[in-house]
């Protein structure tokens, strides 16, 4: 099968590669990019493991062809926090126990980064909403929707100290 | 140090981190990064990709496999089939029941999805590929996927392998498609208690078909390097040990040319028990490629093919007197395994711990009987987060006492406390022959009750129900309760093994000579927090902070020898291992400090972290300054160094217990439900890290949650799975999931260590029982018995409809 010529930039690096047209993002992030935070946990697009930002919106990479993301913006899992310090929200998951396996936990962390971009301040309804493409088989999501709303209060208060 | 305030015993103890502490955990920092690291992130130099070719039907024969179209492809590397695996004696494998099960198609399939073929391929797109281009004569054969119809003398025989063999390793078989009749307890006491009782209650209990479905599927990844004879095989193993013993047996390889690593793995919950035919193929394959070889099953792979649980069709009896007093209960099991026995159970109890089915209750008599059945569904009766059959047992004795009320016009909270095994009663010896180890019922059950106000919930309930009648809601009010025992922690060597392999568990300690260390266990996580916990265990036992010992598990290379986590038996059995192993530290430290303190060893004392002289406080050692003498001094009669390894092989199994009220809104017009409520009262014995408690609680009541409401693998009369993929087995999201309200006392058993009895799977056990039983709670009124689970929107619309509430 023929290849396509791809170039992306991924967590702020730019990437080149050449990929078949049906490939998926997923597996060009994980097996051609060595980024395996992203995860898969089924073929249907329901588990939300796969999740990635692209463009600024929250993606299922299993959903996307690796052509479709030719010149994009994508932040991973990867392209939050830093060796030396956690993102808010990955303190926060910490913090509250909002992860068990850590499977689902790359996408969950990664969309609900996009959620609070989307909505800064959310209530638990709107955590929960906007966090129901994403499945978790541990936690039973409480933790996780305790750990997003801290994380918001945490970022909100750093706003504002800041403005 | 010494010009400083000396810390208080408070602050040392604090420092440690150890037991009841709500530690954060270690784990955290990789997984909340992307760094764990699965199977499917494992990537080998020049590794190939494994794929299978599955069976459309349920029932037939294959007449022919043609792969000429698929090894034509560029990229395909070979396909296997069970002509290329019989000369190796692995077209077939021993499953963990004592069964043998197919590992690829022997002329015959048996269940729709079963392995057919095994394409390897350079990548996994053409490994998908090549597999569809693999060619397969079927010739169709009468399906049955109803254990009641495959025991009718005409049935058609579903295992021909097992033609005129009127026994197997259970014993007896009474026709072709039966497997074993298991039974325990006083069948004719029971019968009598039951024919002369002034009250009886009759049910057939029915729990379904479903899947553990953990987020990461199973896979694997051999290694065959055929330079050193050395075979490493990385994958989703609940019991890395076993897998290597089990793999050593097969191929034949020794079994420390074997090494066999668990990384971390993506949620098990019991699916990661079983050994599929996955694991086998890409070893195979490896052997015969000299290639890394990599397997990796989809989601409708998983859930057709790897692991189901429960399909338990329970006619139950109990009887009482007027007073509601009972005094006897007899339970047969119509059990569906499916078309392979490969139950994950200790191997003397083919029905798992189901005769835990006296539950929290001083029943004086029982019997039980437990039928296993070969129909055309997949294989497995693996235990879903919960100890073997356990969840079987308390969904059973729940449903019978809340039967049971109904037919003495009590209540049912009133019945279960009139019943319950009183305090004074433990060790209580039950009528199915468990020795219940600990428990305080009447105290958790009081509490939970006044903790919902139960009262007022009643009389809610009872106005609703008016109100109903007046035509002035649609919405009636359910109140579920549930008090249940497990059993878990097996097991005692003496009655419990798998394969042969007595279910001990281990760990190995190895303190630094700075006074950090490293703790190695026979056991897994899966998601539970080992490295925090175990550490928290040894911490209190040795005085070294708990931030300063490295838990590892999972490499058979360095890990001692276990039996694994499952059947919530990593605290009860691994746990105690390390209690023990950590004493076995304490003591060789005694001896290094009297020595450095020159003192008998008997005038010293410990405290927190230290040895202290008896009598003078100011003279002491700490655990710290002792791993260093330990190994930089040379001590008269002391092995330098400071070691100790611990294989315990428990006396008794523990019995943790719970108090679940769930209080439930459903709507008789739609079939919708709204957990308005659910409190969780869990007894676990000591509590090691209540954080990670409460967070095991919230999962194995979601779990609990997803299976009571709608999750469920169903087949059509032909066979076909109706419920392969996300889109249709239910898992809730965080839209449907309520928050939960944990509660907890402390009741410690008496023969671990230090006293835990494990909680992961207890949510799981009584939260299914407490989500059904409010659903018919709420239609108890109108006259409703029994309906079967998922409780989805549309049985509880037709349960309504049934009950002529549609008008």
């Amino acid at each position: 099968m023929s290849r396509m010529h791809i170039t992306l930039t991924v967590n702020g690096e730019e990437r080149e590669l050449l990929a078949e047209p049906r490939e998926l993002l997923i597996h060009v992030l994980r097996e051609k990019l060595g980024l395996t935070g992203p995860h898969i946990g089924c073929d249907t697009s329901h588990c939300g493991a796969c999740t990635v930002e692209m463009n600024g919106r929250s993606v299922k990479a299993c959903t996307v062809f690796a052509a479709q993301a030719d010149g994009a913006e994508i932040t991973t899992i990867e392209g939050l926090g830093s060796p030396d310090g956690l993102h808010v929200l990955q303190q926060a998951f910490r913090e509250h126990h909002g992860l068990q396996c850590g499977f689902c936990t790359p996408g969950m962390i990664t969309r609900a980064h996009r959620l609070l971009q989307e909505n800064p301040d959310p209530t638990e309804e709107e955590v929960r909403f906007g966090m129901a493409g994403n499945l978790c088989r541990c936690t039973g999501y409480q933790n996780i929707v305790k750990a997003i709303l801290a994380a918001a209060e945490e970022m909100n208060t750093v706003k504002e100290a800041a403005e | 140090m010494n010009d400083m305030t000396p810390p208080t015993r408070e602050e040392r103890v604090e420092k440690l981190k150890g037991l009841g502490c709500s530690r954060k955990r270690v784990e955290d920092v990789r997984f909340t990064h992307g760094k764990g690291n699965y199977v499917d992130d494992i990537k080998l130099p020049g590794m190939l990709h494994g794929d299978f070719v599955r069976s459309p039907y349920a029932h037939a024969r294959v007449k022919s496999i043609d792969a000429s179209a698929a090894l034509a492809l560029k990229g395909v590397v070979a396909v296997l089939t069970a002509k290329d695996l019989e000369p190796l004696n692995l077209h077939w494998m021993p499953t963990l029941a004592g069964d043998k099960q197919m590992v690829l198609a022997d002329g015959k399939v048996l269940f729709q999805g079963q392995e057919v073929a095994f394409v390897l391929a350079e990548d996994r797109y053409i490994a998908a590929d090549a597999a569809e281009l693999v060619e397969v004569e079927y010739e169709e054969l009468p399906v049955v996927t109803d254990p009641f119809k495959a025991l009718e003398p005409d049935a058609v025989e579903l295992r021909e392998d097992l033609h005129g063999q009127d026994s197997g390793v259970h014993g007896k078989r009474r026709h072709h498609n039966h497997i074993f009749l298991w039974e325990a307890g006083h069948k004719e006491a029971t019968e009598q208690a039951i024919s002369s009782a002034e009250v009886v209650a009759e049910e057939m209990v029915y729990y379904h078909r479903t899947h553990p479905c953990p987020l990461e599927t199973c896979g694997s990844v051999a290694s065959m390097d055929k330079v050193n004879g050395k075979l490493t095989v990385y994958g989703t193993f609940q019991a890395p040990h076993v897998v290597r013993t089990v793999a050593s047996l097969l191929s034949g390889i020794e079994e420390h040319n074997i090494r066999v690593v668990s990384p971390d793995i993506g949620g098990g919950f019991g699916n990661k028990v079983g050994v599929y035919p996955g694991y086998v193929c890409s070893i195979v394959a490896s052997i015969v490629t000299g290639r890394p070889v990599k397997w990796v099953e989809d989601r409708m792979e998983n859930l057709m093919a790897t692991a189901f649980a429960r399909d338990y069709w329970m006619k139950g009896r109990i009887s009482a007197t007027k007073d509601g007093r009972i005094t006897g209960l007899s339970c047969h099991v119509t059990a569906d395994h499916g078309a392979f026995d490969a139950c994950a159970d200790p191997t003397k109890f083919p029905a798992g711990f189901f005769h835990i089915m006296t539950g929290s209750y001083d029943i004086p008599v029982a019997h039980v009987g437990v039928d296993g059945v070969y129909t055309n569904k997949a294989p497995g009766g693996v235990a879903y987060r919960c100890s073997f059959r356990v969840t079987e047992a308390a969904y059973f004795i729940e449903r019978m006492i809340e039967v049971l009320a109904i037919e003495l016009g009590m209540d049912a909270a009133e019945l279960r406390a009139k019943n319950f095994i009183r305090k004074e009663q433990f060790p209580y010896h039950s009528a199915l022959g468990w020795e219940y180890d600990s428990g305080d019922y009447h105290t958790a059950w009081e509490k939970a009750l006044k903790a919902v106000d139960y009262e007022g919930l009643r009389r809610e309930q009872a106005e609703r129900v008016e109100a109903f009648r007046r035509g002035e809601t649609r919405k009636l009010l359910g109140i579920g309760l549930t008090h249940f025992t497990e059993i878990v922690g097996a097991g005692p060597v003496k009655n419990c093994d798998i394969l042969g392999m007595g279910m001990f568990d281990s760990c190995e300690i190895r303190i630094h000579p700075t006074g950090s260390a490293i703790a190695r266990l026979g056991t897994i996580s899966q998601g539970q927090g080992h490295a925090t916990t175990f550490a928290q265990i040894l911490a209190s036992e040795i005085g070294l902070s708990a931030d300063s010992i490295t838990i590892e598990e999972g490499d058979t290379d360095t890990a001692p020898y276990g039996l694994g986590t499952y059947g919530s038996r990593s605290t009860p059995v691994a746990g105690a291992a390390t209690a023990m192993a950590g004493r076995k530290i304490r003591a060789k430290a005694q001896m290094i400090a009297a020595y450095l303190l020159e003192v008998h060893d008997g005038d010293l004392e410990w405290d927190v972290d230290r040895f202290v002289v008896k009598g003078a406080p100011e003279r002491f050692k700490t655990m710290k300054e002792i791993a260093y003498a330990a190994y930089n001094q040379a001590i008269p009669g002391v092995e330098p160094g400071l070691e100790a390894v611990s294989y315990y092989d428990p006396p008794n199994m523990t019995y943790p217990f719970g108090a679940y009220v769930c209080v439930m809104e459903i709507d008789v017009d739609t079939g919708t439900h709204e957990i308005r409520q659910f409190y969780a009262l869990d007894d676990c014995g000591t509590r090691i890290n209540p954080m990670i408690i409460e967070g095991q609680v919230h999962g194995g009541l979601t779990e609990a949650l997803a299976i009571a409401m709608g999750q469920e693998i169903a087949y059509d009369e032909i066979g076909n799975v109706k419920t392969g993929t996300l889109m249709d087995f239910f898992l809730p999201t965080a839209w449907e999931t309520p928050n939960y309200t944990t509660d907890f006392t402390e009741t410690p058993s008496p023969h671990h260590p230090i006293g835990a009895k494990g909680v992961g799977e207890s949510p799981n056990v009584g939260g299914v029982p407490a989500f059904s039983n409010a659903v018919h709670d709420a239609f108890r009124a109108f006259g409703l018995r029994q309906v079967h689970m998922p409780h989805d929107q549309w049985r509880i619309w037709k349960t309504a409809h049934d009950l002529g509430l549609h008008g």
